[in-house]
């Protein structure tokens, strides 16, 4: 289901809260603590609400973005400087509208285009754990944002243009699993704020402006998660997006750079019912189909020559785990050959893997991850722009040739 | 264990042994503890180095434990001391700090926490022997700078900005100076007593 047909639920939706909003939890329930905190892991709250070595969801984590930086808030139990004396009604407000409890507008930084789709109940739910968590008294830091961004009156262009606001309405022609696994994908998740190609891929410039410090763009691709050429999930069985979900690794794939962060701190703790449910609905939306040609014509003179150079560097520092023909040693060591994360348009992905090197996070389920090292001393630019050549090319892969400029832009980019 | 720590080989080389590079440490022989407070500092920010802060940063304290642990576990050959290139003038002063201090300015011996024959003290102090001129100034000059801070109380921030840039020097040139013994030495824990409170040296 696509954000607008969701979008034009609203009306239908709003006949129902009134009713549910008189049911207010008991905030000593047990139950309801339990799936509140459930509920929070699958919406990542800890990762922008908590700081680096920070008391729990005490916020004062930075965001980035290209217009200055913001702040993310304290959302602990503390009254004077957190969300203590918030009533549900003003949290499911939050999370649902994108509004402070005096109306005033809320940066997208903050999820709620996707946290709009959470139920009244599931809202509650949440709001009722965070109440249980230790109270920690410290103040927002001020948002450090440039003229005119540090005006909030234009979020409100934002909003006409990119949040439909509206809870998630199943579609009774799918069966509950699939529609449990696009709740999870489309609201709580926020799968879209990295992957959506509105972000991704441009949309109006001001929107980029809002959105672009989310992801670190300059630095990492987020595949569109429904277009079969760039994800091809379509190739993937439930189980392995299962297992890459939720361990991390898989037998097509490890995950790297912003979505381990995602499986580390929150896709990790879902339940395999909950998982399985999201690969479901995944799968769905990467229609199968013939993969795309590559739209280089290889072999030309200097592209085969490029690739013969990028094989010899291959051979020596990168088949040992990664397998001779790209097959890798799944699922410690992913395949190459056939992995649609490395092919897609945007090369920066394997061009960072091959100068950063990196680790799949340690989870439950694959605790004591194998790595990669980084290559960004040992290889020039030309040797980086020909090994990624020659992955993204050989045994079959449909990706572009890259060039010496793009590897050394690279160099530059900022990790973590 | 050897195969999952691959991605530490470029810099640390394949047994912890350390590299050409000066300002890439030597692992294998050092405390078990230390290390795995190293890796934690990391991991979360507070000891900064882009590409380690990144490679760790999603790793769990159990996993960090076991890299620690097998690190601390291995013997490689130390390479062959570098001879001085400072003045005898200097070596001398670097001595006289690690073994007796700077009582006019404050500054507690080294050998007071490192152990008198500087071998280290377990759980958390690591031995001063086998490092490299460039990596020790180097590290000092990160808890001045604030790019390294151990636990709270950081002792060695408040030891490093007593010293002065040229006692930085002539440390450095002694300490490096000196031949490493070819299996370490640990002072057991508690056995010292420290001039200093140190969170990374819990008794
Ligand atoms: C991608 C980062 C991100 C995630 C994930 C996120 N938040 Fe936020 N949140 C923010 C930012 C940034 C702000 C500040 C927005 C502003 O000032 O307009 C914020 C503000 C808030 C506030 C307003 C508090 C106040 O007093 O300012 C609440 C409540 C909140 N978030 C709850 C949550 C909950 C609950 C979750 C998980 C379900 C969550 N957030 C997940 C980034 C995030
Ligand atoms: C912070 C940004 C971010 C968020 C949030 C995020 N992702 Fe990702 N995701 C990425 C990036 C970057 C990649 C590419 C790196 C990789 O393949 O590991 C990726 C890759 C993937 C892939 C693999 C695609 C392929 O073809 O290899 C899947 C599947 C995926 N994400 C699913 C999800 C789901 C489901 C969610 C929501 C629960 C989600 N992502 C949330 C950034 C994000
Ligand atoms: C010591 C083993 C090892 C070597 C050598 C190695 N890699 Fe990797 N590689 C890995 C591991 C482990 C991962 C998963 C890392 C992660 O998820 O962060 C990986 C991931 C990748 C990825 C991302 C694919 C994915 O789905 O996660 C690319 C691209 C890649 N390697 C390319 C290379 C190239 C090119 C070389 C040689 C220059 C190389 N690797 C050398 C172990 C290795
Ligand atoms: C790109 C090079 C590089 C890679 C890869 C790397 N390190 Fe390091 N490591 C360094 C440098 C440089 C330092 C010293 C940093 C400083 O100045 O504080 C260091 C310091 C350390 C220390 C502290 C040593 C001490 O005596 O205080 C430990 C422990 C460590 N690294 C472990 C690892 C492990 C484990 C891995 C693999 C997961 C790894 N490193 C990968 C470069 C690297
Ligand atoms: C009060 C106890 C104490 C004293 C005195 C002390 N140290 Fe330390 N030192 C420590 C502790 C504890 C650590 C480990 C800190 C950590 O966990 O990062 C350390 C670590 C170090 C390191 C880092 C080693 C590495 O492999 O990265 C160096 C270098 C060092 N000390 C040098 C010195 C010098 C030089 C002196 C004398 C001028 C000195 N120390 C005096 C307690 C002490």
């Amino acid at each position: 289901m696509s954000r607008t047909s969701t979008g034009l639920l609203v009306g239908l939706i709003l006949v129902l809260s009134p009713i549910t909003a008189l049911a207010q939890p008991k905030a000593a329930d047990p139950a309801v603590i339990a799936k509140g905190e459930y509920l929070a892991r699958a919406g990542d709250c800890i990762a922008c609400h908590t700081a680096r070595e920070g008391k729990t969801f005490a916020g004062g984590l930075p965001m980035k973005t290209p217009f200055g930086t913001l702040y993310t808030s304290n959302i602990t139990p503390d009254s004077q400087t957190g969300i203590g004396t918030w009533t549900s009604d003003q949290f499911y407000q939050m999370m649902h509208s994108g509004r402070f409890p005096d109306g005033g507008l809320v940066y997208p930084a903050m999820p709620f285009a996707s946290y709009t789709q959470v139920t009244r109940e599931d809202s509650d739910a949440i709001y009722a754990y965070l109440r249980t968590v230790p109270p920690v008294k410290q103040l927002n830091k001020p948002h450090d944002l440039t003229f005119p961004f540090n005006n909030r009156s234009l979020i409100l262009g934002w909003r006409t243009l990119f949040f439909r606001e509206g809870e998630f309405k199943p579609d009774p022609t799918k069966s509950a699993e699939w529609n449990r696994g696009n709740y999870l994908v489309e609201g709580l998740g926020h799968c879209g704020m990295c992957h959506t190609p509105i972000n991704a891929l441009g949309g109006s410039k001001q929107s980029q402006a809002f959105e672009g410090g989310l992801i670190p763009m300059q630095n990492w691709y987020a595949p569109s998660l429904t277009s079969n050429k760039e994800t091809g999930l379509g190739d993937w069985t439930i189980e392995e997006i299962v297992d890459y979900l939720r361990k991390g690794v898989s037998a097509k794939g490890a995950v790297y750079g912003p979505m381990a962060e995602v499986v580390y701190n929150s896709l990790q703790y879902l339940n395999d019912d909950d998982v399985r449910a999201m690969a479901v609905y995944l799968k769905g939306l990467a229609q199968g189909g013939p993969p795309e040609k590559a739209s280089t014509a290889l072999p030309s003179a200097e592209s085969s020559l490029l690739l013969s150079f990028g094989k010899s560097i291959y051979d020596r520092d990168c088949a040992s785990c990664h397998g001779a023909t790209g097959q890798g040693m799944p699922p410690d060591y992913p395949p190459l050959a056939g992995n649609q994360s490395i092919q897609m348009v945007s090369a920066v992905n394997p061009i960072r893997m091959v100068l950063n090197g990196g680790y799949p996070p340690g989870t439950s389920g694959n605790p004591m991850p194998y790595g990669m090292p980084p290559f960004a001393q040992k290889l020039s630019d030309d040797e980086v722009a020909a090994v990624v050549t020659y992955i993204r090319t050989a045994w079959g892969n449909r990706g572009e040739p890259v060039s010496a400029r793009q590897a050394n832009e690279l160099r530059a980019a900022t990790l973590n | 264990m050897a195969a999952r720590v691959l991605a530490c080989a470029p810099c640390h080389g394949a047994e912890g042994e350390g590299t050409g590079d000066a300002y890439f440490p030597r692992l294998a022989g050092k405390p078990a503890g230390y290390l795995y407070n190293q890796l934690i500092a990391f991991r979360d920010g507070r000891r900064k180095y882009p590409p380690m802060n990144y490679l760790l940063e999603f790793q769990t304290d159990d996993y960090l434990k076991k890299i620690a642990e097998y690190f601390a576990s291995l013997r490689p050959a130390f390479p062959p001391p570098v001879p001085p290139v400072d003045s005898k003038e200097i070596l001398a002063r670097g001595e006289a700090i690690v073994k007796n201090g700077d009582p006019q300015h404050g500054v507690p011996p080294c050998s007071a926490c490192h152990g008198p024959t500087l071998g280290g003290m377990e759980p958390g102090i690591p031995g001063l022997l086998g490092l490299r001129a460039a990596y020790i100034s180097g590290q000092l000059g990160g808890w001045r700078y604030g790019t390294r801070t151990a636990f709270a109380p950081d002792c060695m921030q408040i030891v490093a900005s007593l010293l002065t840039e040229d006692d930085v020097k002539a440390v450095a040139a002694y300490l490096s100076s000196r031949p490493a013994p070819a299996d370490p030495s640990f002072a057991a824990r508690g056995s010292l007593p420290m001039p200093l409170e140190c969170g990374s040296e819990p008794h």
